[in-house]
């Protein structure tokens, strides 16, 4: 499997560390235990396209946000995930 | 002279008669010629006999001549590189080549398992499930010995490959599997185009069965086509042939895995040079020209040597000039075994006759039949009267009901083609029907992947070529290359009719899975036993699940199962096929990563001044790090370490502490970021001082702890522990980029830049004051404990100082860049030698921490909280920070939760164990009464006995209670009394002083 990073260009998958669905966002301070055990357990088990973390440690240290298809393997988009996990305050 | 070679033809083949190599086979020395494969020399040698079967040890011969062979494996070579399974079909002559038939005993005509055969009632279909039920115990002990004895394949070396393996990677605009006309014409095609083109072929001379068939290709002969065609690819730059070299693999993203055998046709390889290469070859596209296998029919007999795919028989006689069989019958359904008679007959071999399926045979073939002298008999063989040595007499089943008898001494088989659809199924592709040619196709492919001729179902030569140049073409234009390929090598098709057969009724055993001695019957028993899938017909019978993964037998059982259970050939599908296409050797998968080469070796700046001493070194993940340095006249490690911790604890010693993570933060919010990521505070650490801290998992175990310095107003130096090392970095990176993006701050991996070193003891000052500047001031007062500042050493080298302490005791750790480590050292040796300065290694820093009560590794578990390890009342409440939410759920706060507690045995003589169970005392062990184990134990030179760390339930509540501790493992049972676990120093007044 290969990986297009924004940064750095092509690259093979042993540069990459995977994490997890990239979905859940960190609730706030002030969040329930309730809302933060979503956060930290509940994962939506996808067949298609997910969005995920990935760690570009053989290279530029970004993580990313990538969108992979879990029953073919395709990815379809590679961005920075900046701020992907974040809270929404306000929102 | 070893060997006559009698069944060589005068002339022809691709042999070069002028090179003589001799070997030996079972130990009998045979002659053959440069360019033979073991197979074609030893059917030029007259041998039939080349292997026993797997399950009943039937005498086996060679079947087909490439690398779909199920029956003549052999163990190649001797000694450290012997070699089992290896196909004598693909196995390269060379000189002085060995090689030994595998699975029989005392010799290969002599088998004594071949009374298996006798039992041959019992080895049906699941016998493993059904026959070794009971007594259950027996299953080990007997069954499971006995069978492995009796059945298998060759032995393995036993011992260490020589041999050195390599991995490489190869990136190209078009990658071709093969190189018969289609792979050939691909070639050039995209080759033409200008786009960078790597053909792979397995075997050792490109050209696929044009080598064996022939034909007319742009109106002259393939052997002056071919010649023509390689000169053409080999004088453009871009366009690489790599024979030798399989495609067996096809991975996401247009990555695929080829196994090049560099040096197997040698004895050994040539110095400096590997044996094999596993390549990743990154491809645009890929044209998969792998051709077809020739199938076999299912008839009782058809095992016995001398029986022979028609393909393989034509290709020894027209490449390799070896008869295996001086008068041969043919037996085909199709059209296209034929050209084995035209081949024999060329090369003046006799037909005894042609058996064939079809109701018509064409009218060209039937005056070659005339003119040849040999009967074309309309029907199916039925059996085979042979043995060992070869084939006798056919029996025919003739159309219409009656019987005949041929007498030869070969036999040619030609069930049709199945192409190649390995490499277009592997992700998950189901392959679909085709009924004209009786076979699977591929349905689609992998992205970028696209089969053209033989391997597509198109078995004509001029489909193969008008195909595979069309592909080839395409894959340039679709790879960015617009160059004109100009015109398309032409060829006409030969004809192609087939009647299927599969399989013809008759008395005795009829395999279908030869490697795996898979018969009919034994698919019909799974039909009927309920094992109608195919998925599960395969695992009942280990149908295909042999090294050949059923190359010549899987279409055929599908096709027996589809007829017994009233199905269709489609209907009852095909099994997901999976890579590798062909067995590839574990050494080329691990290339170099093996031995002292595994994994990559980390060095401390003092580890070739730690070597000089002799040190004894432990591995701590990829780090090399002392362990303990021994002196002359110790008698083991605990005296060395003993000696080491009381030099500290008495003068000065100093322990290379540079494996230790390190991490600097930089930026206004660098203090904001620790509080966020850190259980306590450090946004209001004061610059020049340090402070312990402690990480959380967001699910609120603790995941890592060091001391983090401030060294300037924006600037924080953080320490990570050896093991965590890399995890921390990508953690904190992903709360500053995913989770925190408003802060502004920066982390930057310094762990291999600086070179650090604890100093610790009573005389830590006296030995500092000869390192550093004497205008530092090194006081109480001056650099109090957890002070952290840059000094000036004596010469005028910057450093970091940090007053902190692991060891206990009054201690200063050092950073240096890291080349200057080694220098930093020596000096640290010189310097101290007045004051009997004493490295120490990782063992003596790990009986003082245990004597202090720190934690680390052991206790830092994955299932510790803060509190678990005393450590609760660190936790912050006046803000949020990663795993704060979590850390407070009910089970995490109970009371009665297993915490850190010191332990000491009663019998103070008593030596310690890691892993032992605590137990109230007075119970008996079990899992209900199991409060926790101990986590860390040393002798503790100080106390003059062995202490430890444990994990206690409701420990701390529990000081001076005796427990019992049980270790099943090691066969130990022992009291200890629960105790602080600060058994040294409570009030910690020598670190402060």
């Amino acid at each position: 499997m290969r990986i297009v990073c924004p940064f750095c260009g092509e690259r093979e998958l042993g540069e990459f560390t995977y994490l997890g669905d990239a979905k859940p966002v960190r609730p706030e301070a002030g969040a329930s235990e309730d809302e933060v055990f979503d956060y930290v357990y509940l994962r939506d088990n996808v067949a298609g396209e997910t969005n995920e973390y990935w760690y570009h440690g053989g290279g530029c240290r970004a993580w990313l946000k990538v969108t992979r298809n879990t029953l073919t393997h395709e990815i379809s988009s590679v961005e920075p995930a900046a701020g992907a996990g974040a809270a929404k305050v306000g929102a | 002279m070893a060997g006559a070679q009698t069944h060589r033809l005068g002339n022809g083949g691709l042999i070069d008669r002028s090179a003589p190599l001799n070997f030996r086979f079972d130990g009998k020395a045979f002659s053959g010629l440069q360019g033979d494969t073991l197979a074609s020399a030893l059917i030029a040698n007259g041998v039939k006999l080349v292997g026993r079967s797997f399950k009943y040890h039937r005498p086996r011969g060679i079947l087909t001549s490439g690398s779909e062979e199920p029956n003549a494996l052999v163990e190649l070579r001797t000694g450290a590189r012997r070699e089992p399974n290896t196909k004598a079909t693909t196995a390269e002559l060379y000189e002085g080549l060995e090689a030994a038939s595998q699975n029989r005993w005392p010799s290969l005509r002599h088998d004594v398992m071949s009374v298996n055969q006798l039992f041959a009632p019992i080895f049906v279909a699941g016998f493993y499930y059904k026959t070794f039920m009971w007594p259950a115990k027996f299953w080990e002990a007997i069954y499971e010995p006995a069978i492995r004895r009796a059945a298998g394949l060759g032995r393995a070396a036993g011992v260490a490959d020589p041999d050195h393996y390599d991995k490489a990677w190869a990136h190209c605009d078009v990658l071709i599997a093969g190189s018969g006309p289609a792979g050939l014409a691909a070639a050039l095609a995209a080759g033409r185009s200008g786009a960078r083109v790597i053909l792979c072929e397995e075997d050792f001379v490109p050209s696929g069965r044009l080598l064996s068939d022939g034909g007319t290709i742009d109106g002259v002969p393939a052997a002056e086509w071919l010649p023509r065609t390689l000169a053409e690819l080999a004088a453009m730059p871009d366009v690489r042939i790599m024979t030798r070299t399989t495609l067996f693999g096809v991975y996401d993203g247009g990555t695929y895995g080829a196994i090049e055998r560099v040096n197997d046709h040698l004895p050994s390889p040539p110095e400096h040079q590997v044996r094999q290469r596993l390549w990743r070859i990154v491809a645009k596209r890929c044209v998969v020209a792998a051709g077809a296998i020739e199938r076999p029919i299912v008839f009782a007999g058809n095992d016995t040597p001398g029986v022979m795919m028609a393909s393989a028989m034509r290709t020894y006689v027209a490449r390799y000039a070896a008869t295996p069989a001086k008068r041969l019958a043919l037996f085909t359904n199709n059209e296209d075994g034929w050209r084995t008679v035209e081949t024999a007959l060329g090369a003046g071999l006799q037909i005894a006759a042609v058996i064939d399926a079809r109701a018509d045979v064409s009218p060209a073939h039937r005056s070659l039949a005339s003119k040849g002298g040999f009967p074309v008999l309309h029907g199916a063989v039925s059996g085979v009267d042979g043995g060992k040595d070869g084939v006798r007499k056919i029996a025919v089943s003739l159309t219409g009901g009656a019987r005949a008898e041929v007498e030869a001494d070969g036999l040619a088989v030609s069930g049709g083609w199945n192409p190649a659809v390995g490499l277009t199924s592997f992700h998950r592709g189901r392959p679909k029907w085709r009924d004209d040619i009786a076979a699977f196709v591929p349905d689609g492919a992998p992205p970028g992947m696209v089969a053209a001729g033989a391997a597509n179902g198109d078995f004509g030569l001029g489909a193969c070529l008008s195909q595979g140049f069309a592909a080839g073409a395409a894959a340039a234009r679709d790879a960015g290359h617009n160059g004109t390929p100009g015109a398309a090598p032409v060829a006409d098709d030969e004809a192609f009719s087939l009647t299927p057969l599969w399989h013809v009724a008759g008395k005795g055993k009829a395999f279908v899975d030869y490697q795996h001695d898979v018969t009919a019957s034994d698919i019909e028993l799974a039909q009927r036993e309920g094992f109608e899938s195919v998925e599960h017909l395969k695992r009942y019978t280990t149908l295909g699940m042999a090294t050949d993964q059923g190359k010549t037998s899987n279409v055929a059982g599908l096709a027996i199962m589809a007829a017994v259970s009233g199905r269709s050939i489609p209907e009852t599908g095909t099994t997901i096929y999976r890579p590798p296409y062909v067995p590839v050797a574990i050494g080329a998968f691990a290339g170099h990563h093996r031995d002292e080469t595994f994994h990559a070796t980390r060095l401390t700046p003092s580890h070739h001044w730690a070597v000089e001493q002799g040190a004894i070194f432990v591995d701590t993940g990829l780090w090399k790090r002392a362990q303990w340095y021994p002196r002359a006249g110790e008698k083991d490690w605990l005296e060395s370490v003993t000696r080491e911790v009381k030099a500290v604890r008495g003068g000065v010693g100093f322990c290379d502490v540079s494996t230790l993570g390190k991490i600097d933060v930089h930026g206004p919010d660098a203090g904001a970021f620790l509080d966020r990521v850190y259980i306590n505070t450090f946004s209001n650490l004061a610059v020049g001082k340090a402070r312990y801290g402690l990480m959380l998992r967001e699910d609120g175990i603790v995941y890592d702890d060091g001391t983090t310095a401030r060294l300037a107003e924006d600037h924080y130096f953080l320490t990570t522990t050896t093991a965590k090392a890399g995890l921390v970095m990508q953690h904190l990176e992903f709360c500053r980029q995913v989770l925190f993006p408003e802060l502004d701050v920066q982390l930057t991996s310094v762990s291999d830049q600086w070179a650090q070193f604890s100093i610790a003891g009573p005389k830590t000052r006296d030995l500092l004051k000869e390192i550093v500047d004497p205008a530092e001031d090194l006081s109480n007062e001056g650099f109090p404990f957890m002070g952290a500042r840059e000094v000036t050493l004596r010469g005028g080298l910057k450093a970091r100082l940090f007053r902190i302490s692991f060891s206990g005791e009054m201690a200063f750790e050092i950073s240096v860049p890291a080349r200057y480590g080694d220098a930093l050292v020596r000096n640290l040796m010189l310097a101290g030698a007045p004051f009997g300065v004493t490295p120490y290694g990782t063992e003596a820093l790990g009986v003082m921490r245990v004597e202090k009560g720190h934690i680390a590794g052991p206790e830092l578990s994955g299932t510790t909280t803060a509190a678990d390890l005393g450590l609760g009342k660190m936790m912050s409440t006046k803000k949020d920070y990663i795993g704060r939410v979590m850390a407070g759920r009910e089970a995490l706060i109970a009371p009665d939760r297993q915490v850190v507690v010191g332990i000491k045995p009663a019998d103070k003589a008593r030596r310690l164990r890691s892993g032992a169970h605590i137990i109230p005392k007075g119970q008996t062990p079990g899992p209900g009464n199991d409060q926790g184990y101990v986590t860390s134990v040393c002798f503790s030179p100080t106390s003059d006995r062995w202490i430890g760390l444990a994990l206690v339930e409701r420990g701390r509540e529990r000081i001076g209670e005796i427990v019992h501790a049980h270790d099943p493992l090691r066969g130990e049972d022992y009291d200890v009394e629960l105790c602080n676990p600060v058994f040294y120093d409570p009030d910690g007044g020598r670190q402060r002083g």
